[in-house]
């Protein structure tokens, strides 16, 4: 198959399809490490999760161990993981604190801004030793809002850029809170069987909402909710292949609409954090951020769901048929309480392994990776929407994401095509369509 | 919903003397647990909400932090009766895709202690596996229960469990698509 034909792309004919050898095939997913996770911004953690000086968690990024600390200046660090003398892992717990971190192969220690501060019998280097010179090593990092990404490419373009359209979105949800919003404690780490690029279209796809979550449509509607309805959605392109689906919301959102699962006392609160949002933003994005969800992707492997809870999921490839997934939840800082506890139980009802609809999510991708092996078929559709101007149920972020990773594994030059003249900053205007049943979580 | 309970449930002091009453007792939850694991493992999801209070809370934490507070940190599982419900009419429905046919299960329950008698409630703690077997795929959930449990009708009925995998991540199983 011809790398750079793995994408069928003909709006012209109405036709979108994506080959499946991109979903199982080792050569291409050798491919991917290479030409996009070598290349891009990835997601690697939160702000909030190392907020005080010493602090420090670590994380696996495309394969790389990597970890990051608040420095004793409270400077954010990101080091690789791997120590400058003989290579053993530096740091070797999940999260913690430290003053200094020590290596425990020989003793090398480094203070938290990655500087060599103490070796056994430093005399044994002779009298050129620079000590200056060792330091633990850092790849280029930055943070957005709190969101911090590495990149280990010099050429890549800032992450302000790179973001594109997407920093919106991030703000719609940081904006949510005036204390800014942090990561609870508690990760969902799971593997599914299957492609890393199914999460990321399974993550934002409206269509498959009411056939497969059904479970959880009766059971919140046994809650006395009417979870269908005409709604309003649209799905976009972000730019650099960052797309969102978003829509009215179906379900309760602690920020902020009331809903009968929530019951009715805590109608007046939610009112209440729904009026703050109109002082602060305005009537129309003040609604735009209580009432509407979004299914968010940030190229390639980050979903950030602001949908019945705030939910950050990375997905880590792990061969081209399996991914490793870790899953956080978002609260804004010091909430709370019966607040929070809503926003938790919101959170569970549908999300995380243990939830009514995510299992089936799993299930879903695992099912269509066997299907594939099953040859007979060699491609799969992503049409749907093309012609018409993009619901919330349609597939037009999934085709921006193709289109972006196209030209990144076949080394071919970007061209931004928005759908419908649809450019990053402009609503569309979609209008209710009665058979529309739109989107519920993911 | 039960009160807030925070793990792990102190052990009880070693090498006391057993009584007639301690060994009754003993049996008897042991014989609540065993019971529990075969009506599971035999897909009788009605029998299994009758082995629990109308109170009760049904707790499973993440790998990544098995000391959780439910009410503050993100679980994998936080179930008041009502939900448990939810979850049992789920789970029978040809809907929930992730055990739709149903797996093969096989509960091991062992080290069952006893950890206090306070007034009406009996704390006690187990170690659990759980083997799981679908699609080709076969592997343990493997971890510990600490339950508290109470007299209903004369009837001994659970009113707190909490599950905690030892796993560091859900990589065979994908989700916590049974009960654990
Ligand atoms: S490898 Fe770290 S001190 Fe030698
Ligand atoms: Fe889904």
């Amino acid at each position: 198959m011809d790398i750079n034909k793995l994408v069928y792309d003909r709006p012209d004919l109405g036709k979108f399809k994506v080959h499946r050898s991109s979903l199982v095939s080792q050569d291409i997913h050798d491919l991917e490490l290479r030409r996009i996770f070598d290349r891009c911004w990835l997601y690697l953690g939160h702000e909030s999760e190392i907020p005080n000086a010493g602090d420090y968690a670590r994380r696996v990024v495309a394969e790389r161990p990597l970890f990051f600390a608040r420095d004793r200046g409270g400077e954010l660090r990101v080091f690789h993981n791997t120590c400058p003398h003989r290579g053993a892992l530096i740091c070797r717990t999940d999260r913690g604190n430290a003053r200094v971190f020590q290596c425990f192969y020989h003793a090398w220690s480094f203070n938290t801004s990655g500087e060599l501060v103490g070796m056994p019998d430093i005399d044994g280097y002779g009298p050129d030793f620079d000590r200056a010179e060792i330091a633990l090593r850092s790849p280029r990092y930055d943070s957005y809002r709190g969101f911090i990404f590495v990149c280990f490419d010099d050429e890549t373009v800032p992450l302000p850029e790179y973001l594109a359209g997407a920093a919106e979105y991030l703000d719609l949800i940081c904006d949510q809170s005036v204390d800014g919003m942090q990561v609870i404690p508690g990760s969902n780490r799971y593997s599914i069987k299957a492609n890393w690029k199914l999460l990321g279209e399974n993550s934002m796809d409206g269509y498959h909402a009411i056939p497969t979550h059904r479970t959880y449509f009766d059971y919140m509607s046994g809650q006395g909710a009417e979870m269908l309805g005409n709604r309003k959605g649209f799905g976009r392109a972000l730019g650099n292949g960052h797309g969102v689906m978003e829509n009215d919301a179906i379900y309760g959102r602690p920020i902020a609409m009331w809903h009968p699962c929530f019951g009715e006392e805590a109608r007046p609160e939610i009112q209440r954090i729904k009026d703050d949002l109109i002082d602060r933003f305005g009537r129309t994005k003040a609604l735009r951020m209580s009432e509407k969800s979004r299914n968010l992707l940030i190229f390639p492997n980050l979903i950030i769901n602001d949908v019945m809870a705030v939910t950050i999921r990375v997905y880590q490839p792990a061969g081209p048929a399996s991914m490793d997934v870790t899953a956080w939840e978002m609260a804004p800082a010091g909430e709370s309480g019966n607040l929070l506890r809503r926003r938790l139980d919101s959170f569970l009802a549908f999300l995380g392994p243990g939830g009514f609809a995510t299992p089936d999510d799993i299930e879903a991708l695992e099912s269509c990776q066997q299907g594939f092996r099953s040859g007979g078929v060699e491609w799969s559709d992503l049409s749907r929407g093309l012609t018409r101007s993009p619901r919330g149920n349609d597939e037009l972020q999934m085709r921006s994401f193709w289109r972006r990773w196209q030209s990144l594994v076949a080394d071919l030059p970007y061209v931004e095509q928005y759908e419908h003249g649809l450019t990053p900053g402009e609503i569309p205007e979609v209008a209710p369509s009665p058979e529309e049943a739109s989107y519920a979580g993911d | 919903m039960a009160s807030e309970l925070t793990p792990p449930f102190p052990l009880p002091p070693v090498g006391q003397p057993a009584t007639v009453e301690s060994m009754l007792l003993q049996h008897e939850v042991e014989q609540l647990l065993y019971q529990e694991a075969r009506i599971l493992d035999d897909w009788n999801l009605d029998a299994w909400l009758t082995l629990y209070t109308t109170d009760a809370r049904y707790v499973v934490p993440t790998t990544d932090l098995p000391d959780a507070n439910p009410d503050t940190d993100l679980v994998f599982i936080d179930d008041d009766y009502q939900r448990m419900t939810g979850r049992v009419g789920r789970l029978k429905s040809r809907h929930a895709h992730r055990e739709y046919p149903w797996s093969r299960t096989r509960r091991l329950i062992s080290n069952v202690m006893v950890t206090e008698v306070d007034g009406d409630e009996i704390g006690a703690t187990a170690s659990v596996a759980v083997w799981r077997f679908r699609a080709g795929e076969s592997a343990p959930y493997v971890g510990r229960y600490d339950v508290r449990m109470r007299r209903v009708d004369g009837q001994l009925k659970l009113c707190y469990k909490r599950a905690m995998l030892d796993q560091e991540a859900l990589s065979d199983h994908g989700a916590l698509s049974i009960i654990f």
